[in-house]
């Protein structure tokens, strides 16, 4: 009976555990789980201080997962290395478990930056887990004054989350603007805007050098007073279990389409891997979680003797505040050469299509996302826009858009 | 598995089914009470112009990308229907941002729905098909090309 064994219990973990299942019923899988918990929705923990959801509602899959899957979990288990040559991985109480493969699906750590006087604020957090979302939740009360360092998406998806539980929430990023990952300086804008009627407040185009106890002196010269303060300036991949072995490792653990690292029997799927983002042809770390499961996925059925290729990854992201919604999927090549842009926007909303050598390369939408998902597979399936009316298409998403006999297939048959 | 199938030729665009969808899952015994002077949440979308039109609802896929991509885990496959379970849901829109025929929308209440084939309402068969004046909208068992 084959030996597998995954590292990390996420989302790219379940996506191992179920493209394993598809194919061998019988081999013995064993997931490493450093977190103390079944597999749960980490994105879902802005919403769990919301109170839109709870933790039971948070788990990602039934009780019974893991059981009826004919795994084995060890949890608050750490894999400290992997030995590629005897195929086995050393844990952090000195246990040695031999396998047939392994797949890395470890995740990513917070980054928290040197800071001068980090160390004197007392009220510190990270805003990635269940458990620091839980930290958090303890430390706030009605009177507290939050300061977020980070206007990305987990910095402001937390920010969304304490508003109405605090007193008052102040974010600050280095970038000139907010969500500056996915948003230009224009869309950001019509964001912050909305952001600030409910509520928030931004320090952009600064940021803290340094603290003092609950003060934060930022390099403008401001500062600020805060009894909590929440450290969201951006992720790493966890990338040193591959990097150690001799694995070939960038920003992530590289990655092909089948999700195998340089390394025979290992493989890597989820917020630690770089694979292709089709959308520019370039590598990157697409680390969402629809990714992350169709990545685990994919390793696990090619782990268990299958045969799955992974190569529609592109960035896309759904996010939403206080009610409006923001998507954007592919790469928006702003600026440059060859780059066709279709635009429609009124007072609060955008609607921006990016074009390039005949194909759909990128979208924003800002409270218009009805339907968002016809353009997305435009970028993904690569659909030349000569085999559409891409009039059509640019006004409204509707399958109108295709020709009959495309539209036939997609209504009228199994797909 | 029996899926819902449409046949543009036949379709009248009469938006029927709309309604009979928002009605069947509406709860209530009176289609009047259901819908009368309110706005509409249909899981079925007549679109057309004058020249085609034809009706939109859940493809039921084989691999659906919009229960990989669920941040929440509401959306999952039984017994090869994709159903969503809107307790779970928090209205993130994922599922709208990944579905490549357009088939999720947003519910009253903020979370999304899309067709369950009327399996988990009283209609026990798909309220649109039934009441699709034209024959226009099937349900049956077709085998992938």
């Amino acid at each position: 009976m084959k030996q597998y064994i995954i590292i990390g219990n996420g989302i790219a973990a379940a996506g191992c555990i179920e493209g394993i299942r598809s194919v061998d019923k019988d081999c013995a899988v064993t997931v490493i789980s450093a977190e103390n918990r079944p597999v749960y929705c980490r994105p879902l923990i802005s919403y769990y201080l919301e109170g839109k959801t709870d933790l039971e509602r948070m788990k990602y899959r039934p009780d019974d997962f893991y059981e009826k899957n004919g795994c084995t979990v060890l949890y608050g288990k750490k894999a400290e290395k992997i030995d590629p040559v005897n195929m086995s991985v050393l844990l952090d109480d000195g246990d040695v478990l031999s396998c047939d493969s392994v797949c890395v699906a470890a995740g990513s750590s917070p980054f928290i930056p040197e800071i001068n006087g980090l160390d004197s604020v007392r009220s510190r957090f990270s805003f990635m887990t269940e458990d620091d979302a839980l930290a958090l939740e303890k430390a706030v009360s009605k009177d507290s004054d939050v300061l977020i360092i980070g206007a990305g998406l987990i910095g402001l998806k937390c920010a969304e989350g304490l508003s109405g539980r605090v007193a008052s929430i102040t974010v600050c990023d280095l970038a000139d603007r907010v969500l500056s990952s996915i948003l230009d300086s224009d869309c950001a804008a019509l964001m912050q805007s909305h952001l600030e009627k409910n509520g928030i407040s931004f320090l952009l185009g600064d940021s803290v050098s340094g603290f003092d106890g609950g003060t934060a002196l930022m390099k403008s010269g401001k500062s600020i007073n805060f009894d909590v303060l929440v450290l969201a300036v951006g992720v790493r991949a966890n990338i040193s279990l591959v990097k150690d072995a001799g694995g070939e490792t960038n920003r992530g653990i590289i990655v092909d389409g089948s999700m195998k690292t340089s390394l025979p029997g290992i493989y890597a799927a989820g917020d630690c891997a770089e694979g292709i983002d089709i959308s520019c042809g370039q590598r990157k770390v697409l680390a969402i979680l629809p990714n992350a499961y169709m990545q685990g996925k994919c390793a696990g059925v090619n782990m268990a003797g299958g045969s799955e290729v992974f190569d529609k990854g592109i960035p896309m992201n759904s996010i939403g505040f206080f009610g409006l919604h923001a998507m954007t999927a592919g790469s928006c090549f702003t600026g440059k050469d060859g780059v066709g842009l279709y635009e429609e926007r009124d007072g609060g909303s955008v609607k921006r299509l990016y074009t390039k050598d005949g194909l759909l390369t990128g979208f924003v939408l800002i409270g218009r996302s009805e339907r968002a998902g016809i353009y997305t597979s435009l970028i993904r399936e690569k659909i030349p826009l000569d085999l559409i009316d891409f009039e059509i298409l640019k006004k409204t998403a509707a399958l109108s858009a295709f020709s009959p006999e495309s539209r036939r297939k997609k209504l009228g048959g199994v797909v | 598995m029996k899926r819902v199938y449409v046949n543009e030729e036949w379709c009248l665009g009469c938006h029927l089914c709309e309604y009979n969808c928002a009605f069947a899952n509406s709860g209530l015994s009176s289609m009047v009470k259901a819908l009368k002077g309110k706005p509409i949440y249909p899981r079925i979308h007549v679109e057309g112009d004058e020249r085609i039109s034809f009706a939109v609802s859940c493809r039921h896929c084989t691999d659906p990308i919009c229960v990989k991509s669920c941040i929440s885990g509401a959306l999952s496959k039984r017994d090869g229907a994709v159903c969503i379970d809107r307790n779970k849901c928090v209205g993130c829109f994922t599922c709208v941002l990944v579905c490549p025929y357009g088939a999720l929308a947003q519910s009253e209440n903020g979370t999304m729905q899309k067709c369950e084939l009327c399996l988990e309402n009283s209609c026990g068969e798909p309220a649109c098909v039934k009441g699709c004046p034209n024959g226009a909208i099937v349900y049956e068992e077709r085998q992938p090309v």
